[in-house]
């Protein structure tokens, strides 16, 4: 009985200080990785290091995954990853290496792509262009841009029409956190392009509402 | 025969042969076949008339040629005018039936050809005034006697005038009657005709005034009079209005083409009179667009020209006014009734909140007392009463809350005590003679922070007033130490003297300008630059003072060249040789235009006006919907002005922005404050 209960015992053991072990090794890898890519002076991964991380990983620095990826790190600061956030992003994915990374980027989409998650993403991207400190907004091209990155594949026709609309307006030179969220509420609620749910008595924001009025006079037109 | 000769010519001889001349210039303007008059012909014509009239007597002929020359002119207007007159009937008649486009009125034929007429007349009177010149020359300034001319311009005038002028202004105004009804008439022909009236008064306008204007002015009365009664009651006000400022628009375009200039003050006021002194108070009490309405939806482009039009007539604005005081004085009461009545009934539920009726817009009384208008009131309106400006900012208390009117009341309150200022500083000045810059200077002190903003460019003053300011500080600074001076040179006012020639002119300029005109007592003529260099202003500026005194009604400076913009290379030259039959000569300068900025101080009020709403809303509510929060804005705003529903979201956002607010996580049309 009591080799069995200390070879039952031994086994778990072994398992528990392998699997400890394992994990470090594991912690290990990840920050190995990180260094690979880190400018050795500053500690942190730059631009120049994450261009590399993308090469090695098939996309392009521009790809919507690695703002996705960006996401699962919670990286504060755009074209930067400190340590903390690199382990917590690849520790998330359950990754240590570049082409587990890899693999791991389609289902990072589909989780990113959820209900649950897209809201955060979609105003994590937003607040991810902020780079400069106290900056509220984005400018009118940069937004655009991101339009394209993060809601076209969903909302086609809308962040076609939207972006046109934002490049002949010239009421706003930049957009909000407010009117950058209310965008994708205005893309998962009002039927597009009739418009037929819209109420700008609500509160829309403005930009919104211009926006609606614009395209209905378009329509009036043809 | 040769007039060379000294024969004496008898006057029968002689007067044969002036004849064949006046018969020869008849034919000519009659436009018969006949060889112009060479300057052999001229001469002997004029010799005849000279020998006859310098003969011995018996043979002097000059009454005897006076007399002749006004039979001459009797018979030509006899025989051929009033024949040529009566041709033109006959021809009218006749061609009835042939010309096309012939209308029943042949008035106008009658006066094409008096015209004609009255053309030809002139040019006989002129040439047959040089034969007779000796005539003129000697004789008639002699025996006092009507000139030549005249007696020519006096035949037409007894012969043609007196019988066809009554015919001739029924034609005129027939005219004037159809252009009013909007078609094309000759109104070249008009000037004509018309500068015949004025001509033939000879130096008098009652031909002009007694035969035609008395009568077209009377007409054009009644003319507007039956279409001020259509109008009236078809039309809603602004519509009216609009008419009415077309139509003095088109009687003053009238009088420039071809009425005579004096009648333009006669005429517009009896088009004011017809169109609005008789309508005013139907047409500002009309219900549904009146002056009330007007207020009520902020037609600032209407309210304008109510204002335009009625400021033209003596005490015009005082009914318009009155209206606005009426409503003003029609106080709080029913105003905070109605808004009760109207939040507990939740009646205001679109945008249409015409369903708080009658509410008082002191927004526009406020715009009667804006600051900038009050403080101009203030600053340069001597006839501005204390009093009666406390008594309206009192009123305005009641209605809108102390924070609307402090700024106001402050300013009341600085002038009372500038003028207190005042006394204290000439005390100062007896009591301190060597300081006195012998200039009397009076200064206004106002408090910054009441007043609105000025914009004052600093200049190089003159030395005389450079002394000037240096001492008033001094005196200030006994008043008080802890207070800065900024002189705000762009409103200030100047009376210079100035001699021009033996005459003495009181200029009343402002500060720049005289600085400007100052620095001509010591050099005459000096160069754009000169004067930029030494006032160091700005080109703009520069431009401006020099155009008010250069190129405006009064020179008080020449300008090379005498062009009417000022260049960089202009030189300038003191007049004079400047006068005017008044001693006292105020010179305008047109201020910079700040209409612009006015709008914007305006829409920046108003922005402050909504945040601070909104603010206070959701500091008391907390939560609050969007609809509920903008409905609640109005409300609270409604006393001031009618805020755009577009304006509050933009605010509520800018807010957002501002973490005044934030949306609520789970439903974004609910507003939560963020203290």
């Amino acid at each position: 009985m009591r080799r069995s209960s200390t070879r039952k015992t031994q086994p778990t053991s072994t398992t528990s200080s392998a699997s400890s072990k394992a994990v470090v090794k594991e912690l290990e890898r990840v920050d190995q990785l990180f260094y690979s890519y880190a400018n050795k002076s500053s500690g942190v991964i730059d631009p120049e290091g994450i261009e590399s991380l993308c090469s090695d990983v098939g996309v392009d620095y521009t790809n919507v995954r690695i703002l996705m990826l960006a996401w699962k790190m919670k990286a504060e600061k755009q074209g930067y990853f400190t340590l903390d956030e690199w382990r917590k992003g690849l520790k998330a994915l359950k990754v240590d290496n570049v082409s587990k990374l890899k693999k791991a980027l389609p289902d990072l989409e589909k989780e990113v792509r959820t209900p649950e998650n897209f809201t955060d993403f979609y105003s994590f991207a937003f607040q991810y262009c902020l780079t400069e400190e106290k900056q509220k907004n984005i400018d009118i091209e940069s937004c655009c841009e991101l339009l394209n990155l993060v809601l076209r594949t969903k909302f086609c026709a809308q962040v076609d029409s939207f972006i046109e609309y934002l490049n002949y307006q010239c009421d706003y030179k930049v957009i909000n956190m407010d009117q950058w969220m209310g965008f994708l509420r205005f893309c998962n609620e009002i039927s597009f392009p009739d418009f037929t749910n819209y109420d700008e008595d609500l509160a829309w924001p403005l930009i919104l509402d211009n926006f609606v009025e614009w395209i209905r006079e378009k329509q009036a037109k043809t | 025969m040769s007039m060379v000769d000294k024969k004496v010519i008898d006057l029968d001889q002689g007067w044969d042969f002036m004849q064949k001349g006046i018969t020869k210039l008849i034919k000519i303007l009659e436009g018969l076949p006949e060889p112009q008059f060479n300057s052999e012909d001229y001469m002997m014509l004029y010799t005849t008339i000279y020998n006859m009239c310098t003969q011995k007597p018996p043979n002097d002929y000059s009454q005897q040629l006076y007399d002749k020359y006004k039979e001459a002119f009797q018979e030509y207007i006899r025989t051929s005018v009033r024949f040529k007159v009566c041709y033109v009937d006959l021809f009218v008649c006749f061609t009835i039936m042939i010309l096309p486009c012939l209308r029943e009125k042949h008035d106008e034929f009658l006066l094409i050809e008096l015209v004609k007429r009255w053309a030809n007349h002139k040019v006989m009177v002129r040439w047959l005034s040089r034969f007779f010149h000796y005539l003129d020359r000697y004789f008639i300034a002699r025996r006092s006697l009507p000139a030549l001319k005249d007696v020519g311009l006096t035949c037409f005038r007894d012969l043609v005038y007196q019988e066809l002028n009554v015919k001739v202004k029924d034609a005129v105004i027939a005219l004037i009657e159809q252009e009013r009804e909007g078609e094309q008439i000759d109104r070249a022909l008009l000037k004509n005709v018309l500068d015949i009236f004025v001509e033939i008064g000879m130096g008098q306008m009652d031909c002009y005034e007694n035969d035609f204007e008395t009568a077209m002015l009377k007409d054009t009365g009644a003319y507007y009079s039956r279409k001020a009664s259509n109008w009236i009651e078809e039309d809603s006000c602004p519509d009216y209005m609009l008419k009415a400022e077309e139509c003095l628009k088109r009687e003053k375009d009238r009088v420039s083409h071809y009425l005579h200039f004096s009648s333009e003050q006669k005429l517009l006021e009896r088009v004011q009179h017809e169109l609005l002194t008789v309508y005013t108070q139907q047409l500002l009490e009309k219900e549904h667009s009146g002056c009330f309405a007007l207020l009520r939806d902020d037609k600032v482009e209407d309210l304008s020209r109510m204002y335009r039009l009625f400021s033209k007539i003596p005490r015009g604005l005082d009914p318009v006014s009155g209206m606005f005081k009426q409503h003003v004085t029609a106080d709080g009461t029913a105003l905070v009734k109605q808004a009760e009545d109207a939040a507990s009934n939740k009646k205001a539920e679109k945008r249409d909140m015409a369903g708080l009726h009658e509410q008082v817009f002191v927004k526009k009384v406020l715009e009667l007392h804006d600051r900038k208008k009050l403080a101009r009131r203030l600053l340069f309106d001597k006839s501005a009463n204390d009093d009666h400006e406390r008594s309206i900012l009192t009123k305005l208390k009641q209605q809108c809350g102390g924070q609307f009117t402090s700024k106001m009341e402050g300013m009341v309150t600085d002038l009372t005590l500038a003028r207190e200022n005042q006394t204290h500083f000439e005390e100062y000045l007896n009591n301190n003679p060597h300081v006195n810059p012998g200039i009397d200077l009076t200064v206004t002190v106002l408090t910054t922070g009441f007043w609105p903003s000025y914009k004052s460019f600093d200049l190089n003053l003159p030395a005389e007033m450079v002394k000037c300011v240096e001492v008033f500080k001094e005196f200030y600074q006994t008043k008080t130490k802890h207070r800065k001076l900024t002189w705000i040179y762009s409103l200030g006012t100047c009376n210079v003297n100035g001699k021009f020639g033996a005459k003495n002119f009181e200029l009343i300029v402002t500060t720049y300008q005289a600085s400007l005109l100052l620095l001509f007592n010591t050099a005459d003529r000096l160069s754009y630059s000169d004067i930029k260099g030494q006032l160091n202003l700005t080109d703009d500026d520069v431009i401006r003072l020099l155009h008010s005194l250069a190129c405006a009604k009064y020179k008080i400076l020449n300008k090379e060249p005498n062009t009417k913009t000022i260049l960089p290379t202009d030189t300038f030259e003191f007049n004079a040789k400047f006068t005017d039959k008044m001693r006292r000569i105020k010179i305008p300068l047109p201020p910079v235009d700040e209409k612009k900025k006015v709008i914007e101080d305006v829409d920046k009020d108003r922005r402050y006006a909504i945040d601070a709403s909104i603010v206070r809303i959701m500091k008391s509510r907390k939560v609050l919907g969007h609809q509920q929060l903008v409905m609640e804005c109005v409300e609270q705003l409604s006393r001031m002005f009618k805020p755009d529903f577009k304006a509050i979201k933009k605010r509520i956002e800018d807010l957002i922005t501002r973490d005044y607010l934030e949306r609520d996580k789970e439903n974004p049309n609910l507003y939560k404050y963020l203290a």
